[in-house]
């Protein structure tokens, strides 16, 4: 089973994406800020990850760049969930190593589209 | 796939409630021109957090409302717009129209949008008048843009399209795969592709790592260019991608005509239509079971909101109770091993001490459970800031604001009973305690009042303290407007502080002309009733021109009271220890008689009425001789009043079950509570009696008069 790991600091948001993403069939670990997630991503392996940008203790990109340094993710999709629409932050996040980006408000067939993307 | 969303706007509401608390924190913190990205960050990633979520879940007013809140936070969080303060309070006026928008979709209500279109009137005109050009077109163009995800196949027709693509070698570390963009590609239409190894290196300075290959690829779908580039879009930076449509586009008719001669072009347009109808039979079905359930659930949902709240408990808490039943278990297992068979002595020893044990654990689970309902004050404190700051712009006041105890526990009931009477007395201080900048300055203070919120633990109650640094209470006015009210006859002689203490007396209102603010026709008396309805008190002092203290003093709990076990007749009745003063033997030289039935208590100077609680409650064969009882001296909001009781009996906790819902309300109850021999015992209501005994502040007047002359 693919494995993703998903971050948001919104709680509603995070279970709204764990929830279509397990019934979709795809094992899922949250977290709730860079932080946590990279501890998460350096303990176990993960096949995606699906990040928020804007979060407190470390924010979508910064965790997005410190991933694509650890060898492990050196080539594992890393999505960032984002409002916003204006292409500066997607360009930072190309930039730190994003492989693409998911635009908010999605529901759960455009998050699951995107997934799709990028594992199979 | 469908899923129901609505299973999480509950989760939704909450945090975006979390969020506007905290945006409405950080927001009252900030001072104009404040630079500080910490806070300016936290606010905006609260508005952040609500529009996104309100837009995944649907609820667009609140998401398009949001969307310029966020354009402008952003540009002032970017440094591109020094913060205001006219920002700061229409942001403060835009937390509270998202609040009340809020918890209207909450309650399955349509949101009022007048105040929310005034506001977005407001942001956008701040918006388009000084704003970088950049930042008005985000403003303007945002609104419009949801993403579209529409598969348009109107324009229908194959067409044949050339895609060239030339990734640059380092594709793959962007985590992008092409192998999936092609699989995309052909879920399009019919696909036929090319690798080009032309660029493939010696094999000695090939790196495994990179991306050495160019494609041709040809498809034959009916899509708009649009759509192909979509699949490409993450990738627009890192490759050469040319998009072609062929001159020769196969036209409707044509294809179908072709039918014969391209044979798989037209297998391949309906092939992903297909799969669609398919897929569109199936979840009508599926959401309308989904959405019966829907219907069910928040049918449910609602009604159990209406009666039930909720409370967060930490992981701790939880942790430690069932820690405690652990113990109660194993408590238990012992007693019962050690009650079977033959019983010695020896076993009666063990017993005794599983006994204790046993009394030692419930007396810990029972404090652990009465943890679960305690939450800091902080909660009710948090309010205050707003509400300070607010009154004081209205008033034209400069106050400061200090809270200390914050993290003071408290019941949760009694925590939100308290919040009213408190909002009350801070406006009161406000209002007619602190003074106008020039007067503080006229009379030798700090331009900027203080207002001190103190909370803290005292034996089994909570004391809560407001204390301003204004005027006090002017013992004259107070007097003089008794006098015109009534309340007390020119002839009374009364000591400063009994004049001050007459602001608590129904009728009451210091304000001399009305302002909207204390003077909402709540008089200080509707204060002291809420706080006493709760088992607490309010007491106020007071000095000129330093400022006036008020104290409210509270139980811990609702649940559970400290309690005076008293006889009466054959009966047992609980008094609330907080009531009571003292407890005396009345020797016949202290006692007195007024106006035929009224008996008084003579002490210090002060004559007490006295109940005689068998004569209110109909008991027999109780003590009937004065001086063979002891009365028991409460506090009420009539003054000292004794209670006569036949004996005293001890003082103990007890639990308190409310009569109102398991029988009927009972004039002078207010609740009952099992006693350890199992019989129940009811609990006085202090001013339910004084009332079902007919003494009214009428009397009191009089045996004050009794006193003075």
């Amino acid at each position: 089973m693919k494995k993703i790991l998903a971050v948001d600091d919104s709680a509603s948001m995070r279970q709204m994406v764990v929830f279509t993403l397990k019934k979709a069939g795809y094992d899922v670990i949250d977290a709730k800020d860079g932080v946590e997630a990279l501890e998460l991503a350096k303990k176990s392996s993960f096949d995606a990850v699906i990040s928020d940008v804007n979060m407190p203790n470390m924010d979508g990109i910064t965790l997005i760049r410190h991933l694509r340094t650890l060898p492990a993710y050196k080539f594992t999709p890393l999505l960032m969930l984002t409002t916003e629409s204006g292409t500066d932050k997607k360009h930072e996040g190309k930039a730190a190593g994003a492989t693409g980006w998911i635009v908010k408000p999605f529901n759960p067939d455009q998050l699951l589209a995107v997934i799709q993307k990028v594992i199979r | 796939m469908s899923i129901d969303l609505s299973q999480f706007y509950e989760v939704f509401f909450e945090e975006s409630f979390e969020g506007l608390d905290i945006m409405e924190h950080e927001l009252l913190a900030l001072k104009p021109g404040s630079k500080d990205s910490e806070t300016l960050n936290t606010i905006f990633r609260a508005a952040h957090s609500i529009k996104g979520g309100s837009g995944t879940f649907g609820f667009n007013v609140v998401a398009d409302f949001t969307h310029d809140l966020e354009t402008l936070l952003d540009q002032i969080r970017e440094g591109t717009r020094t913060i205001e303060s006219e920002h700061i309070d229409l942001f403060l006026k835009t937390v509270d129209c998202l609040r009340d928008m809020l918890t209207a979709l909450k309650n399955s209500e349509e949101p009022d949008t007048t105040v929310a279109n005034d506001i977005s009137r407001q942001i956008l005109a701040i918006l388009n008048d000084e704003g970088t050009p950049s930042s008005n077109n985000t403003a303007q163009s945002g609104p419009v843009e949801p993403p579209s995800q529409s598969q348009d196949h109107s324009n229908g027709g194959s067409k044949r399209w050339h895609i060239s693509f030339k990734p640059q070698s380092h594709l793959f570390k962007t985590g992008n795969e092409p192998i999936f963009m092609f699989q995309e590609l052909a879920d399009l239409g019919q696909m036929s592709i090319e690798a080009d190894f032309s660029h493939l290196p010696p094999f000695h300075d090939l790196q495994p790592d990179d991306s050495y290959l160019y494609w041709q690829i040809e498809l034959i779908a009916d899509c708009e260019k649009e759509k192909i580039e979509e699949i490409f879009e993450w990738v627009l930076d890192d490759c050469e991608l040319e998009i072609r449509c062929d001159d020769a586009d196969l036209p409707d008719s044509q294809a179908d005509d072709i039918t014969d001669e391209q044979p798989v072009e037209v297998e391949a347009a309906p092939e992903p239509l297909i799969p669609e109808p398919i897929i569109e039979v199936a979840p009508p079905v599926a959401e309308r079971l989904a959405d019966t359930n829907a219907v069910s659930e928040s049918g449910a949902a609602q009604s159990k909101k209406a009666e039930s709240t909720s409370i967060r408990v930490s992981i701790e808490k939880v942790d430690s109770l069932i820690n405690m039943v652990g113990e109660l278990v194993i408590t238990q297992a012992m007693l019962s091993q050690y009650s079977e068979g033959e019983f010695t002595e020896n076993r009666r020893m063990l017993m005794l001490e599983g006994l204790s044990q046993l009394a030692h654990n419930t007396r810990e689970l029972q404090e652990s459970v009465m943890q679960i309902r305690m939450l800091p004050i902080s909660h009710v404190f948090n309010r205050f800031p707003r509400l300070v700051r607010d009154i004081s712009q209205k008033l034209g006041k400069k106050v400061e604001l200090k809270l200390l105890g914050e993290t003071t526990e408290l019941d949760k009931t009694v925590m939100e009973k308290i919040s009213d009477p408190m909002v009350h007395l801070i406006r009161n201080s406000l209002d007619h305690g602190l003074e106008k900048p020039d007067e503080r300055l006229a009379a030798g203070k700090e331009e900027t009042g203080t207002v001190t919120l103190n909370a803290y633990h005292q034996g089994g109650n909570i004391v809560i303290k407001i204390i301003d640094d204004g005027k006090g209470i002017n013992p004259e006015v107070v007097k003089q407007k008794a006098l015109d009210k009534g309340l007390i006859q020119s002839s009374d002689e009364l000591t400063e502080q009994e004049i001050i203490d007459l602001i608590f007396l129904p009728g009451f209102s210091t304000a001399t002309e009305v302002s909207d603010l204390s003077g909402r026709g709540v008089g200080m008396d509707v204060v002291r009733r809420n706080i006493q309805e709760l088992n607490g008190t309010v007491e106020v002092s007071s000095e000129r021109d330093v400022g006036s203290t008020f104290t409210i003093r509270l139980p811990l709990t609702l649940a559970i009271l400290d309690g005076q076990l008293v006889t009466v007749g054959k009966n047992t009745y609980i008094i609330p220890l907080v009531n009571i003063i003292e407890s005396i033997q009345m020797t016949p030289d202290q006692l007195n008689n007024v106006g035929g039935d009224m008996e008084l208590f003579r002490q210090r100077d002060e004559y007490i009425p006295i109940l005689r609680l068998y004569q209110i409650f109909n008991h027999d064969g109780a003590v009937e001789n004065l001086t063979q009882g002891i009365l028991v001296i409460v506090d009420s909001e009539y003054g000292h009043v004794g209670l006569l009781v036949d004996d005293l009996l001890a003082q103990q906790q007890v639990v308190i079950k409310s009569l109102e819902a398991n029988y009927q309300r009972v004039e002078g109850i207010s609740g009952a509570t099992i006693l350890g021999d199992g019989t129940i015992s009811l609990i006085i209501d202090i001013g339910g009696v004084i009332s079902l005994a007919g003494l009214k502040k009428h009397q009191r007047k009089q045996t004050r008069h009794m006193a003075v002359s």
